[in-house]
């Protein structure tokens, strides 16, 4: 792994205070669940905080590609949720992989998953 | 035909939160308008404008320094700013012998109710390992050069504490508000990496 620092590159440190909180959306909403699930008490951020430093541990134990935190942050999620037994993994797998076999220019908006054939029962 | 390298980028990882929410939203676990409040509070309402209130209130009344010192979570609540991440908030005070920096070796933690969500260099593997192992030649790196005279501080958070540093007011401000004041401090500062200039 590289310890370098990247101080001039899209991960350099700023100075000032004003870059995005979230590079993608879909990190804002991984954040924002593990958020609503906290608050839904399902579990506490403490637990939480216990899978994402087991995420980011497996990550540096074998480092692959370049250090994202929010991929860190949502299988944490993933883990949790089935864990707590709320989502089990292969049902994650399985509707992921129906949604990026989507054709290209699918429409990815969130009310739209009906004619996937996932069984969603 | 399904193009497979293509389709393995797909899976990760903005594929993998849409399916999670959309399963949650099934079990009625999660709203969409309920993560859309949550990700507006924290790009929108919290972030180090905050920790800057505190800090300038700190700078301009030493009774609420005293305070903020003795029992920083409480002091900061005081104001108004509480919430996840910030119910065991401590704040270590530089001083002209001592510069304290934060860290957080295992998960990025982060006091947010103060400085929002970290940005991305303190979420870095390698600011997480470098800090604690070689801080001098990091901050230099980062354009804080430290005489060898000054001790440095690295505070690693934990599930128990967050930490805040109170950086010291720079001279010549001495006819500033606590509001002016505010605008001088910067994230940065508030983490250690940086001083507070006086403009």
């Amino acid at each position: 792994m590289s310890l370098t620092l990247d101080i001039e590159g899209p991960a350099a440190p700023p100075r000032l205070n004003g870059e995005l909180v979230f590079d993608e959306p879909w990190e804002g909403r991984s954040f924002a669940m593990v958020a609503a699930l906290v608050e839904g008490g399902h579990f506490s951020w403490d637990e939480f905080r216990d899978h994402l430093i087991a995420a980011i541990a497996r990550w540096e134990s074998d480092p692959s590609g370049e250090y994202q935190y929010y991929e860190r942050w949502q299988e944490a999620l993933e883990s949790i949720v089935a864990e707590r037994e709320i989502v089990a993994g292969p049902e994650v797998d399985e509707l992921a992989a129906a949604y990026a076999a989507r054709p290209p220019g699918h429409d990815h908006g969130e009310n739209d998953h009906h004619h996937h054939d996932h069984d969603h029962g | 035909m399904a193009d497979h390298s293509n389709t393995t980028d797909r899976l990760s990882p903005a594929v993998r939160v849409e399916a999670l929410e959309s399963l949650l939203t099934e079990r009625g676990l999660v709203k969409s308008e309920v993560l859309d409040g949550f990700i507006s509070r924290f790009v929108n309402d919290v972030g180090p404008m905050n920790g800057a209130k505190v800090v300038a209130k700190a700078w301009t009344d030493p009774d609420y320094r005293a305070q903020l010192l003795a029992d920083g979570t409480g002091a900061i609540k005081e104001l108004g700013f509480a919430g996840p991440q910030g119910e065991h908030i401590v704040v270590v005070e530089n001083s002209d012998d001592v510069h304290n920096v934060v860290v957080c070796t295992l998960c990025s933690c982060y006091p947010w109710p103060v400085l929002g969500l970290p940005p991305e260099w303190y979420k870095d593997p390698a600011y997480r390992s470098r800090m604690v192992r070689e801080p001098r030649t990091l901050l230099s790196e980062m354009g804080l050069d430290l005489d060898d005279a000054v001790e440095v501080r690295v505070w690693d958070s934990s599930a128990e504490n967050r930490y805040l540093v109170l950086p010291q007011r720079p001279a010549g401000t001495d006819d500033l508000s606590e509001d002016e004041l505010a605008a001088l401090v910067t994230r940065d500062a508030m983490v250690g990496v940086a001083k507070v200039g006086a403009s």
